[in-house]
């Protein structure tokens, strides 16, 4: 095959893969369509375009016309074979996508585009905000400062003679300047919002400035309608605060930036390009034209561009970014690889057999941006309040104005407006509003660190309140892969001798027992032996002949049915099955050979895990479908004294409701497909991954690495997260139910104190700055106390 | 003092009345490519009418540098998306039951509203 037009078909038809692809699974993602370069400013950008609706060859002409006809557009050429087209331009792209509707076609912007270029543009585009938002609070406080510094230093700003007149109206002009050039986004806001009957943070501002500047105004240029005392002017207000709420609306662009740090991290961890195999050469590729089935080579120390499984070589593989796990994961033939991991020691071959916005790391990346914007129950009031918050501070300034002005001091119309500018002025609903989503953001972000994948707010908020924790055994609190771990010889044969003519016994039979022995077999080196005769006795055992020889294994009831003396042995099985073991007994020509036991171990942390939970006060119970025995072996074995054996799955959910039913907080652990009704009937599931073969949709909270200590750890990011909510909401409450009334005048009659408006325009701008400083102390959180 | 007065409390009642009791107008119903513009503050339109039963896709542009309008929230549909600057964002409404469903940003500082007949 031809590189080239493999790479454009391969381009193309990935467009169009990843076009649906994006399409979301439910309804809580959106397909983005983006383009190659922001087009903020008149930066000169080129944008890919997909072209719907051209049919034949002169299409393009009219195409490339409608685009170049367009003011700022540089160049416009079409690739009619892939239905594209290339546009150099400085202007908005939504522009291209008229100029080509209006021409008769539709036109969205590719899709090629990987998160990492999209996080780019988010960066440059919260830059070049942060740089406007700058500029205006430079041109703002230009004016404000030596404003400010007069009033302080000369006194009050007044207008008594014909000149202080001229001086003010200047300086009211200049102020007008720093409200148009500085405060237009305020002003524009508030009106827009103002026509669709909704207020907002910039009804607050623009209404506060702009009494302020109104009533200068009014003072400049008919001093005589207002008393002689009231004749102050308040521009140095209007400047300052228009300066201080730009400058802490830029710093809060940039702590918001730092919010987002743990999805930086996970998309960093894309790799940019794959070494494919394409007519028996390697070529590097950009990763958006892998192909599903493409072989992909890696070598010693590279990063796993898609997911795939290995079809040569061996090597290890390091997995922490992804699982948290720290010990480098063994991967050989048939063994699975995931993007975003690095190869460790080996070089290797892999099939890719998930691509694009498929890969286990762009679902990640998915269910933690989702989970990052969702919020939980906790949030709700303040969004009901904030739904009436800024009218009712609007009512609170108005009576605060007529209770200057009908109860206040002379001159009680300058106290008026001062008191009524302050109100709309100090309050803050951002802060409000910001208190919830930032701490969500950062602590889910810190989640995902430690390899905890937390679905939503809610499941977030609830994890933080669980007080019973059901477990599963096996694949939860054990390894899930049952081994031998004892071979009691009863004849003169070698484990090793036992081991095979089990093995070849065993050899085509799937009982996980089976598996286990066949698995023991081949780790040492013991090949089986073809059996003849070969026979299943159900609930009982196998059996098979093997060079005359007759073999029989299985289980007690075997042994007595067949007539084999076992006496001297049952104690020792009996003790076996003490430890958690499943003792089998192995039988040659009607005559003991061994008594063979299997378990399934204990990870190597579920110890430790299982206390830390306890520890937090946390009851934990164990659920299991084995015998009373072994589970009590296993529950004893890890401390826990709550156990419930002999558990069909179907009836592990109606133990959950039970517990929920006494009034417990139940969080259910399990592997994710047998106990899917349990872990829904749970107030949260948490779904077990193993390694990275993420059963992302099945639970509440995804545990990406095998250990228990995801649980704990998920509990206490959780928990930190819902204190640093609930600090940020007691802020935000206390802020403005104690500010409001404050920059009324409450404390004027006891103790001469009214607040300036300049000093609650630096109280509102630093408000929700400090809800979102708060949020980031969550990125020091550790999860790992073990 | 007194017609000062009035003149308060003629201005809380319009506050009242503008931003809590007014009833926006009927609003026609959309079909076929439905586009909101988020600019200076606020979507554009606010309202939107679409038919119940049937899915539906929204395109978005986002065209307000304010951080806050970056997030998209549909509560009751559990719908939340992010708006990239400067790009169209097609966002999937499942079939719906007839009903208000309120959208707004993060910090429901832009409002709007899906009204689902």
């Amino acid at each position: 095959m031809n590189t080239d037009s493999h790479k454009k078909g391969s381009g193309s038809s990935h467009k169009c893969c990843q076009t649906k692809s994006e399409q979301p699974k439910d309804t809580t993602t959106s397909s983005s369509e983006n383009t190659k370069a922001t087009s903020t400013g008149n930066e000169m950008s080129e944008h890919e375009l997909i072209i719907d609706g051209a049919s034949c060859g002169s299409c393009v002409s009219k195409i490339e016309k409608a685009l170049l006809s367009v003011s700022g557009v540089h160049s416009a050429e079409m690739n009619f074979a892939q239905r594209t087209v290339q546009v150099k331009t400085n202007v908005d792209v939504i522009q291209l996508i008229q100029a080509v509707e209006k021409a008769g076609y539709n036109a969205k912007v590719s899709t090629s585009e990987s998160e990492e270029e999209a996080l780019d543009e988010k960066e440059q585009a919260d830059w070049q905000y942060y740089k406007k938002l700058m500029r205006d609070m430079t041109l703002a406080l230009v004016l404000g400062v030596p404003l400010m510094i007069y009033s302080l230093v000369v006194g009050e700003m007044t207008v008594n003679t014909d000149t202080e007149r001229l001086v003010w109206l200047i300086v009211g002009l200049l102020t007008l300047g720093v409200m148009v050039f500085a405060g237009k986004h305020f002003y524009v806001g508030a009106w827009n919002s103002f026509k669709n009957h909704s207020a907002n943070m910039d009804t607050l501002i623009a209404l506060g400035t702009g009494t302020a500047w109104l009533y200068s105004m009014v003072v400049v240029f008919a001093p005589e309608i207002v008393p002689l005392m009231a004749r102050h002017v308040y521009f140095e207000a209007t400047a300052m605060i228009i300066g201080l709420i730009n400058l802490g609306l830029a710093l809060e662009v940039k702590a918001r930036g730092k919010t987002s740090e743990a999805i930086k991290r996970l998309i960093g961890l894309q790799a940019k390009t794959a070494r494919v195999i394409r007519d028996d050469k390697d070529i590097d590729i950009p990763i958006k034209d892998v192909l599903l089935n493409d072989l992909i080579r890696v070598r010693p120390g590279e990063r796993i561009s898609v997911d795939g499984d290995v079809v040569e070589g061996h090597t290890s593989i390091d997995e922490s970014m992804l699982t948290g796990e720290p010990m480098p994961v063994e991967k050989s033939e048939g063994g699975q690889v995931v993007a975003g991991t690095i190869n460790k020691s080996g070089s290797i071959v892999f099939k890719a057999t998930r691509v694009g916005k498929d890969t286990a790391l762009a679902q990640i990346i998915n269910m933690v941006k989702r989970a990052q914007n969702s919020k939980p129950p906790i949030g709700r009031l303040a969004d009901v309040i904030s739904a009436y918050f800024v009218p009712v501070v609007m009512i609170i300034a108005v009576l605060s104005a007529l209770v200057w002005l009908n109860f206040g001091p002379s001159p009680a119309i300058a106290y008026a407006m001062v008191s009524a500018t302050t109100v709309l002025i100090i309050a803050c609903p951002c802060a409000l509003g910001l208190a919830t989503p930032m701490s969500v953001m950062v602590g889910v972000g810190k989640a995902a660190e430690a390899g905890v994948l937390i679905r939503n707010g809610e499941a977030l908020q609830t994890a933080s309140k669980i007080t019973t924790m059901v477990l599963d055994k096996t694949g939860t609190i054990t390894q899930g892969a049952p081994k031998v771990t004892d071979i009691i010889v009863a004849g003169s044969q070698t484990e090793e001798d036992i081991l095979q003519l089990v093995a070849s016994l065993e050899a085509g039979s799937e009982h996980p027992l089976a598996m286990a022995i066949v698995e023991s077999a081949a780790d040492k080196g013991i090949s089986p032996k073809k059996v003849t005769d070969f026979a299943s006795l159900s609930g009982m055992g196998v059996e098979a002949t093997l060079q005359n020889k007759k073999l029989l294994f299985g289980n007690e009831k075997l042994m007595k049915q067949q007539g084999i003396a076992i006496d001297k042995f049952v104690d020792k099985a009996q003790q076996l099955a003490a430890e958690a073991k499943t003792p089998m007994y192995f039988a040659v020509d009607a005559e003991l050979a061994a008594v063979i036991a299997v378990a399934d171990p204990i990870k190597s942390d579920s110890i430790e895990a299982i206390k830390r939970l306890q520890n937090n006060g946390i009851r934990v119970v164990m659920l299991t479908g084995d015998n009373r025995m072994t589970a009590k072996a296993v529950a004893s074995m890890v401390g826990i004294t709550d156990f419930v054996a002999e558990v069909m799955p179907e009836d592990k959910a109606k133990k959950v409701a039970e517990y929920q039913a006494n009034g417990e907080i139940v969080g259910m652990t399990g592997d994710g497909i047998n106990d899917a009704p349990a872990l829904a009937h749970a107030n949260v599931g948490f779904a077990i991954g193993t390694g990275t073969d993420v059963a992302i949709e099945s639970a509440d909270i995804t545990l990406m690495r095998g250990s228990l200590h995801g649980l704990a750890d998920a509990i206490a990011v959780s928990k930190a997260t819902l204190t640093n909510i609930k600090q940020n909401l007691f802020g935000a409450f206390i802020y403005n139910v104690a500010g409001v009334p404050f920059a009324a005048g409450l404390l004027y009659p006891f103790f001469g104190l009214l607040l300036s408006p300049v000093i609650a325009g630096a109280a509102m701008a630093f408000s929700s700055l400090t809800v979102v400083t708060n949020a980031n102390r969550l990125r020091f959180f550790k999860a790992k106390e073990h | 003092m007194m017609w000062i007065n009035l003149a308060g409390f003629g201005l809380i009642l319009l506050i009242v009345w503008w931003f809590w009791m007014y009833k926006s107008p009927n609003v026609a119903m959309q079909d076929g490519a439905i586009e909101i513009v988020v600019k200076d503050g606020v979507y554009q339109p606010s309202t939107i009418k679409i038919a119940a039963n049937k899915d539906t896709a929204i395109t978005f542009t986002r065209l307000d540098a304010s951080s806050c309008s970056e997030t998209l929230l549909i509560p009751d549909l559990e719908i939340n998306a992010t708006l990239p600057l400067n790009k169209k964002v097609s966002v999937s409404i499942p079939a719906s039951l007839p009903g208000r469903y309120p959208f707004h940003c993060q910090m429901k500082m832009y409002l709007g509203e899906l009204i689902v007949e």
